[in-house]
């Protein structure tokens, strides 16, 4: 069975652990780092990147997760988690992780009184996604080794760089568990996607 | 099509709180200090709950001018607090693009019968509760998260252990119950048979639930996340205590790993003086925050 963590330092920790297993997946919540060892892949949810960036360095997690990003071994950011996967952060000298080719910018949809639920046309899913944007991020660029996956509003909200998956919104809010799963199904195919 | 202010908008919003500490403020100096210790949203406010007890008088929404300051200096969600029942504190803070409401029994209330219709409103509420009908009578309102009243501003942590032991323990009752029990239970607690159906599905209540009213240390934010609690309030526990940074930190450690009891003891080496506590039973009944709301 396939082993998924999810970073669980603060945040949506246990509807995306739901969500694994409810995909078939074996779910394990990841708060030190000495767990990101034997998974096969790694979600950064949903909550506060400030939050999770302080506890991220007060408890060296930091390299045990660029070492894991360096496996190959595929990692999702959703929200707060795209923040912390992305390359760059809008206003920001330093990115987090660094590890996904791509810029975004925080709360770019506005305040929570802005917040909001959308129906999505996502590239490989057959029908809409209903997707829940939370003072959400967008991807203001993408490298050209980058898949967009989806955008709204002509900004960005879902894309892929190799084993990277990062989304603006919160799929693990919602019972339509696609993304999760096309998520799990890049485990197989890992090697293949390795091109940068 | 684009929604905004759904349940799900707003009590999203409180899920991506969890396992985080939301700090009460006064100005923005606080709030950076909060956001730099990793809390997960401030409560920007005029005085914390300690000082509230101490001066006395009416407490009211704080000044606009605080909030701004407070949603200028941060990045994080800004909370605000207002008058139980006061719908133009209210609005006046959904206009000012606060991102969460408290409708707090910590202020005086402005409506001694009724709470406010929260569902109305596009920005989402959190309220407190002592019990399973106090939260559902708040929920079925609208609000989209919950927090248990404590006693605010005593640094005495034992009134949110019984408020909260209460509440998981009517809902561990509830999903444990037949569901022939139901309705006689909703008329029991006060509260709709719909919500109890819904907890009695959920094996949960369906939204998130917050400690808050006495938190002064790490070990108490630990305690409550022990006794499952999503996440703490802590509002005089930090300014009022000897050295607000370094207590923030804590507290927010605390209560990622609270079940780390090593880690804990690391944590609340040297950390200064706590907030002076207040023995629950030298406060007169009448000065009970937590007899506000109903």
């Amino acid at each position: 069975m396939k082993r998924i963590g999810v970073l669980a330092l603060q945040g949506a920790v246990r509807e995306h652990l739901q969500t694994i297993e409810a995909c078939g997946a074996e779910a394990v919540p990841v708060k030190k780092p000495a767990e990101l060892l034997d998974l096969d892949a790694l979600v950064l949810p949903g909550g506060e990147s400030t939050t999770m960036r302080r506890l991220i360095d007060r408890y060296r997690f930091m390299d045990p997760l660029r070492d894991f990003a360096e496996t190959g071994k595929p990692m999702f950011g959703t929200c707060a988690g795209l923040i912390l996967l992305a390359g760059e952060v809008a206003g920001y000298e330093e990115p987090h992780l660094g590890v996904m080719d791509v810029k975004v910018e925080r709360n770019s949809f506005g305040r929570q009184i802005d917040s909001f639920e959308a129906d999505l046309e996502i590239k490989g899913l057959d029908a809409p996604f209903n997707a829940v944007f939370i003072r959400a991020p967008h991807i203001i660029s993408a490298g050209p080794d980058t898949e967009v996956l989806c955008e709204y509003d002509g900004k960005i909200v879902m894309a892929r760089t190799a084993q990277f998956l990062g989304c603006s919104f919160h799929p693990e809010l919602t019972s339509d568990h696609r993304i999760t799963e096309y998520f799990i199904n890049m485990i197989s195919v890992e090697h293949q996607s390795i091109t940068i | 099509m684009n929604q905004q202010g759904t349940n799900r908008v707003k009590r999203g919003m409180a899920e991506m709180q969890k396992g985080g500490v939301i700090m009460d403020v006064v100005n923005a100096e606080q709030a950076r200090i909060a956001e730099a210790a990793g809390a997960t949203a401030v409560m920007a406010l005029e005085r914390v709950p300690s000082d509230i007890r101490r001066d006395g008088g009416v407490a009211r929404m704080a000044d606009p001018r605080i909030t701004e300051e407070v949603m200028k200096a941060v990045s994080i969600p800004v909370m605000a607090k207002a008058r139980i029942g006061h719908i133009v504190e209210a609005r006046v803070l959904e206009a000012m693009g606060v991102d969460y409401i408290d409708e707090s029994e910590v202020l005086t209330p402005a409506d001694e019968e009724f709470h406010l219709l929260k569902e109305r409103y596009t920005v989402p509420f959190v309220c407190g509760c002592r019990n399973l009908g106090e939260a559902a009578r708040r929920i079925g309102e609208g609000a989209s998260m919950l927090r248990t009243k404590g006693e605010p501003g005593t640094g005495n942590i034992v009134e949110a252990v019984r408020h909260l032991r209460q509440v998981n323990s009517e809902v561990l009752k509830v999903v444990h119950m037949s569901e022939d029990e139901l309705m006689t239970e909703a008329r029991n607690l006060g509260a709709s048979y719909e919500f109890l159906r819904e907890v009695k599905s959920l094996g949960r209540l369906p939204v998130v639930n917050f400690a808050a009213g006495g938190v002064a240390t790490p070990a108490d934010a630990a305690l409550m996340m022990e006794l499952g609690a999503d996440g703490v309030f802590v509002g005089s526990g930090i300014f009022k205590s000897e050295s607000p940074e370094k207590f923030a930190r804590a507290i927010v450690e605390a209560t990622t790993h609270y079940q780390d009891y090593q880690l804990i003891a690391e944590l609340s080496k040297n950390l200064g003086i706590a907030m002076q506590g207040i023995e629950i039973s030298k406060i007169a009944a009448g000065e009970r925050m937590q007899e506000r709301g109903w």
